[in-house]
């Protein structure tokens, strides 16, 4: 455990001179903390990309990796359901051209309900939690449930049941809802985890946090840092 | 630091009384709490002179006796060397009225005051502010005292970063009859803040219901305020302005974007219990029912009326913020039916809300109010009255108001608000039921119930 704290320290330290952590590296530090992600590589090469999607299986995703892109999806830098080797080449070419391109994450899909999972360090409050109905739609809609934290099992169950789509995650319609046992535990753990990193960060956002009936993985994250002469006491 | 001297002076002394300008504000201050508060107050002035007929001291070493309270309406650049004489003269407390420091861009000069007081563990509230207020005790407001509207002893206690709100405030206080226990406006808050009066009224027994209005905290204050209001076992109150986001600061994330300044002070104000009022109407209404009515409910409100109107206005507030209207058992409906008047046994509607109609009588609302406080499934009576129908007398007020302070049922009462009307108000009042003068008011009483989870 303390080496995997000790990496954790060791990836936000690294990325210090972009101001945030990258989707590869924040993605390492939340599996490192325990929580779930899709299997992924980051490829620096086509060849790369086709073999690890060779080895999962398609369809994959692919996402640009780049230091000067905080909004990939702003840019066409996401591709979902790619469904064979000669298109994620294409979407490779296509990637390798944006700012700033560093590699593509290629990953496994996974179904779920998309979720975001965010955190800020607030001037006021300190740490917040915040949880609401992700994806790209996220600031249109607006579903969210603010907390401080760190949050008790009480106020997690308070967060999930105060979002207006709450009926789509306890199944709506004859579809599937999502595990809410596992929903509330990765709310419990993002909150431990967002105390631990404390003032070092600004926000973060995992979106989307896919959640079905088996599982809640982290499908994405960005991890913004304080800046070094930012402190939040007056 | 012990802030009681700021409340209960028995000495007083107001620094810069002038000899020649009777409108000067240290002049209000010193003549209303010399004619009209149980307080000895003594004019501090280096030029001397007499203001109504007493000496005006040149330095505090002069004052005969140790001063508790020191209202400092002295230039800003004056008032270092003032509270310097104060410590040294042992004057307990002080308020600093003056303005002229952060807000125009004179840090300096707050953070050298700051210093003195800390060094000293010297309490002093300000600067830039009216100080305090408490009915019938002190009042260190430089208002003449024919201007400002004065609200009864009560249980309220406020804070206000904003001096004017809080004068406005108690004007909506009186006017709806709410009582103030102590009232404080911190201004630029240097040294102390809203963090030091929750603190303080926590532990006052006189204070019931804790009241703020804050424009904005410190770093990390805003976590600290909310963690010790959760534990400071009374009601608390806030009402916040600055709601619109400030500027275009550019956001990173959407979590950072989507958890604005107001929208976080909104959702950790109510995870931690404490009672947001959206405006000046919400917060009189909270006040008023939570310094009557400490015990949190779940809402579920039991309505009489004898009006089918208001009972559809009363039942519309009440599901538009969430609290429920449960309907009547048959068998309650029947014993209900047997104890009303004749007149009304065969006309009036037996469903929540009762209808008594316009035949309605003192005792078919005695009867009403009694099966609703004998029900499980109700936690809170509304009673819609309307006296100018001719079967309701003044008494009433006195009787439900009896009925529900019996059963523990909290019942809260709507009456006009005018003048001829007055006893019945009082019959309520006077024996623990509030009364509002709109019905959306009542029903706001009914919901600071339940949001009130201490």
């Amino acid at each position: 455990m303390s080496d995997a704290r000790s990496e954790m320290r060791r990836i936000i330290q690294a990325a210090r001179s972009d101001g945030w952590v990258l989707e590869p590296d924040a993605k390492r530090l939340f599996t490192l903390a325990g929580f779930a992600v899709p299997r992924f590589t980051l490829a620096r090469t086509p060849e790369e990309a086709l073999r690890f999607a060779g080895e999962i299986g398609y369809p994959v995703v692919a996402k640009v990796v780049s230091p000067r892109i905080l909004h990939k999806s702003d840019v066409g830098g996401v591709a979902v359901g790619i469904a064979d080797a000669g298109g994620l080449a294409e979407v490779f070419r296509r990637f390798q051209v944006l700012d700033g391109f560093v590699g593509m994450i290629v990953e496994e899909m996974a179904p779920g309900i998309e979720l975001i999972l965010g955190a800020k360090i607030d001037f006021q409050f300190g740490p917040l939690i915040l949880l609401g109905m992700g994806g790209t739609g996220v600031e249109i809609y607006k579903d969210v449930a603010l907390r401080m934290a760190p949050i008790s099992e009480k106020d997690a169950l308070a967060m999930i049941g105060g979002l207006k789509a709450q009926r789509l995650l306890t199944g709506y319609r004859g579809s599937e809802g999502v595990d809410l046992k596992m929903l509330t535990e990765t709310l419990l753990s993002f909150s431990s985890l967002v105390m631990e990193l404390g003032e070092g960060i600004e926000s973060i956002d995992i979106n989307p946090l896919l959640c079905s009936s088996r599982h809640c993985v982290v499908a994405d994250a960005r991890i913004i840092l304080r800046k070094e002469n930012e402190t939040a006491s007056a | 630091m012990n802030l009681k001297p700021l409340f209960e002076p028995r000495t007083m002394a107001v620094f810069g009384v002038s000899a020649s300008n009777y409108r000067h504000p240290a002049n209000e201050i010193f003549n209303k709490n010399m004619l009209r508060y149980p307080v000895s107050v003594y004019g501090v002035n280096p030029r001397g002179g007499t203001i109504n007929s007493q000496p005006i001291h040149r330095s505090i070493s002069e004052v005969p006796e140790q001063i508790d309270l020191a209202v400092i309406a002295v230039r800003a650049d004056l008032v270092p060397e003032v509270m310097t004489e104060c410590i040294k003269a042992k004057v307990r407390s002080a308020v600093v009225i003056s303005g002229g420091f952060t807000e125009v861009g004179r840090r300096d000069l707050q953070e050298r005051i700051v210093a003195i007081a800390k060094e000293a563990a010297f309490p002093f509230v300000g600067p830039n502010c009216l100080g305090s207020y408490v009915p019938s005790r002190v009042d260190t407001f430089f208002l003449p005292g024919e201007r400002m509207v004065n609200p009864v002893v009560g249980k309220v206690s406020f804070v206000s970063q904003s001096g004017g709100i809080l004068v406005d405030q108690m004007i909506k206080f009186t006017n709806e009859g709410v009582g103030l226990a102590k009232a404080i406006s911190i201004g630029n808050k240097a040294l102390l803040g809203e963090l030091d009066f929750l603190d303080y009224f926590a532990t006052d027994p006189a204070t019931k219901v804790i009241a703020f209005y804050i424009e904005g905290f410190g770093g990390n204050e805003g976590r600290e305020f909310v963690l010790k209001a959760e534990k400071c076992g009374k009601p608390v109150v806030v009402l916040k302005s600055g709601k619109s986001p400030g500027g275009s600061k550019a956001v990173s994330s959407h979590t950072a974007s989507l958890a604005g300044d107001y929208a976080s002070f909104s959702a950790v104000l109510s995870q931690y219990n404490i009672v947001e009022a959206a405006n000046e109407l919400e917060l009189v209404s909270f006040c008023e029912s939570l310094s009557t009515y400490a015990k949190p409910i779940e809402g579920r409100v039991g309505i009489v009326t004898v009006s089918g109107g208001h009972g559809a206005i009363a039942v519309d507030a009440c599901t538009a913020r969430g609290l429920l209207v449960p309907g009547l058992p048959e068998n309650i409906r029947e014993d209900l039916r047997k104890n009303l008047s004749p007149s009304v046994q065969d006309i009036a509607a037996l469903t929540n809300p009762v209808d008594l109609t316009g035949s309605g009588i003192d005792e078919d609302f005695v009867a009403t109010v009694k099966s609703f406080c004998a029900m499980d499934d109700i936690d809170c009576v509304l009673a819609l009255l309307l006296p100018y129908i001719p079967g309701i007398t003044s008494d009433l007020g006195a009787k439900l108001g009896g009925i529900a302070r019996q059963s523990g049922t909290p019942l809260i009462a709507y009456v006009p608000n005018v003048e001829k009307y007055a006893m019945l108000i009082e019959g309520f009042t006077l024996n623990g039921s509030p009364v509002a003068h709109s019905i959306e008011g009542a029903v706001l009483m009914v919901d600071a119930l339940r949001r009130n989870r201490l």
